[in-house]
């Protein structure tokens, strides 16, 4: 099918962007990559008056690191951020999700700033923002404000951002020397929707216990989850990924749809965190170690 | 700096290199590149299958890398240098790995061959000796209903490992 005629807006800048924003507000649809935007254009699923392509602003592109966060401009590709040696450096889990988005054709379009403002609830990099305790950085005429990854997805291609509001910039805490990260999923076929996704990120001390600890899934819920893990803080490393892969197969509320029933979705929670954690800790160790 | 428009039913030159020569056609907002190419430019090896973006029939190269063209908009593409199967070998001939697909029946149908074509250039440019996963990784962008793909991998490896 094709799109329903609409008004075409090519900004340079973001002042321009959030200018043509607030006049527009919910009548506008935001074109970057074009990879879910797309699709929902050509089968007609949005019917916007107006698409702003900021596919052009350079400044949106932009990778840059201090030495607490890296901030990547919404506009960077996904490809680009997966051969970047500063993401693959500071923040390894979102290395380690990017090459489970899509497929070689459609990462070299799509951003990270789309995936996030798209939301759907198996995207990857929107569950490695929530797992890293990232945030998304919004603009508008009104400012600019910083909400976190965990509060930012409200469900199902929902999020926080307002309808005179532009993602600029995602921001990522750095990964810690000794921190271990791993991520996981189960989809039909490699880049197809997961069915279900796990991340974990761990750092392990000196006497195998748990120091920090952050789990998250994907494709489960209509937005990705973080799980509540506090308790096991402190908690001997031996047995914690069984512990943590009951603790989360009961701390999701699974969604059913046409490729997978909830029962199926709480059984694959199970296995990827066990997979995941296992993972997460064999790294984790073996950096502890070698540092 | 100033916001460049066009109004919903306006009809407007956009202006590409297509297969290393200037060329230009009309367009309206919402044309997508694939019919763009086609229509306006009679590039006909574009073929248009799922139009979102699923099927990978309409990959072409767009700035070297490959991309869906149904996902994307002509008016997007103003200024962008183009490559599509034509322009993959001089016309008559064909490059090394369109023989290795010839050699090995990569094709019966040949729908998705021009997209898997233009993938693989740039996928062997950026992965010059390939595992068979990797070229299986690539593969998964894209949808041969005729093949199951085993021939399709095999012509892609004869092809790098001839490099």
């Amino acid at each position: 099918m094709k799109p329903v005629a609409f008004d075409y807006y090519r900004p340079q800048a973001v002042p321009e962007v959030t200018a043509l924003l607030s006049q527009k507000g919910d009548e506008a649809a935001i074109l970057a990559g074009g990879m879910t935007l797309g699709p929902m254009l050509n089968l007609r699923v949005v019917r916007p008056r107006a698409v702003i392509d900021i596919s052009r602003i350079e400044a949106l592109k932009t990778i840059s690191v201090t030495s607490k966060v890296v901030v990547t401009g919404a506009g960077v590709i996904q490809n680009h951020a997966l051969s970047s040696d500063v993401i693959a450096m500071e923040i390894p889990l979102l290395a380690m999700a990017l090459p489970w988005v899509g497929h070689f054709q459609t990462r070299n379009r799509g951003t990270l700033g789309g995936s996030v403002a798209h939301a759907d609830p198996s995207a990857e990099i929107p569950l490695a923002l929530v797992v890293c305790g990232g945030s998304v950085v919004l603009q508008s005429r009104r400012g600019q404000r910083r909400v976190p990854a965990r509060e930012f997805f409200i469900g199902a291609l929902v999020t926080q951002r307002q309808p005179d509001e532009l993602i600029t910039a995602l921001e990522w805490p750095c990964s810690a020397p000794d921190a271990g990260h791993a991520f996981l999923e189960i989809a039909q076929r490699h880049g197809d929707f997961a069915i279900a996704a796990a991340a974990c990120s761990l750092r392990v001390g000196k006497v195998d216990r748990i120091e920090e600890l952050s789990l998250g899934i994907g494709g489960v819920e209509d937005r990705p989850v973080s799980i509540d893990v506090r308790r096991f803080l402190g908690h001997p490393a031996g047995e914690i990924a069984v512990e943590l892969s009951e603790h989360a197969a009961i701390s999701v509320t699974p969604m059913e749809d046409h490729s997978a029933t909830a029962d199926y979705r709480t059984a694959l929670t199970k296995v990827l965190v066990e997979r995941a954690v296992s993972s997460a800790l064999e790294m984790a160790r073996r950096r502890r170690d070698h540092l | 700096m100033t916001t460049l428009h066009r109004a919903a039913r306006e009809r407007f030159t956009v202006e590409l290199t297509l297969n290393g020569q200037r060329r230009s056609g009309e367009a309206e907002p919402r044309m997508l590149l694939c019919d763009f190419l086609r229509h306006e430019l009679q590039a006909f090896g574009v073929h248009v299958g799922c139009e979102h973006g699923v099927c990978g029939a309409c990959t072409i190269l767009v700035d070297g890398q490959a991309v869906r063209s149904c996902t994307q908009y002509a008016a997007q593409a103003d200024g962008a240098e183009i490559v599509t199967v034509e322009g993959l070998a001089p016309p008559g001939a064909l490059n090394e790995v369109q023989r290795a697909f010839a050699k090995h029946h990569a094709l019966q149908c040949g729908f998705c061959t021009p997209g898997i074509l233009c993938s693989v250039t740039h996928f062997l440019r950026e992965t010059p000796g390939p595992d068979e996963q990797q070229v299986r990784g690539m593969l998964s962008g894209h949808i041969c209903r005729c093949t199951g793909y085993a021939s399709i991998v095999a012509a892609i490896l004869d092809a790098a490992a001839a490099r």
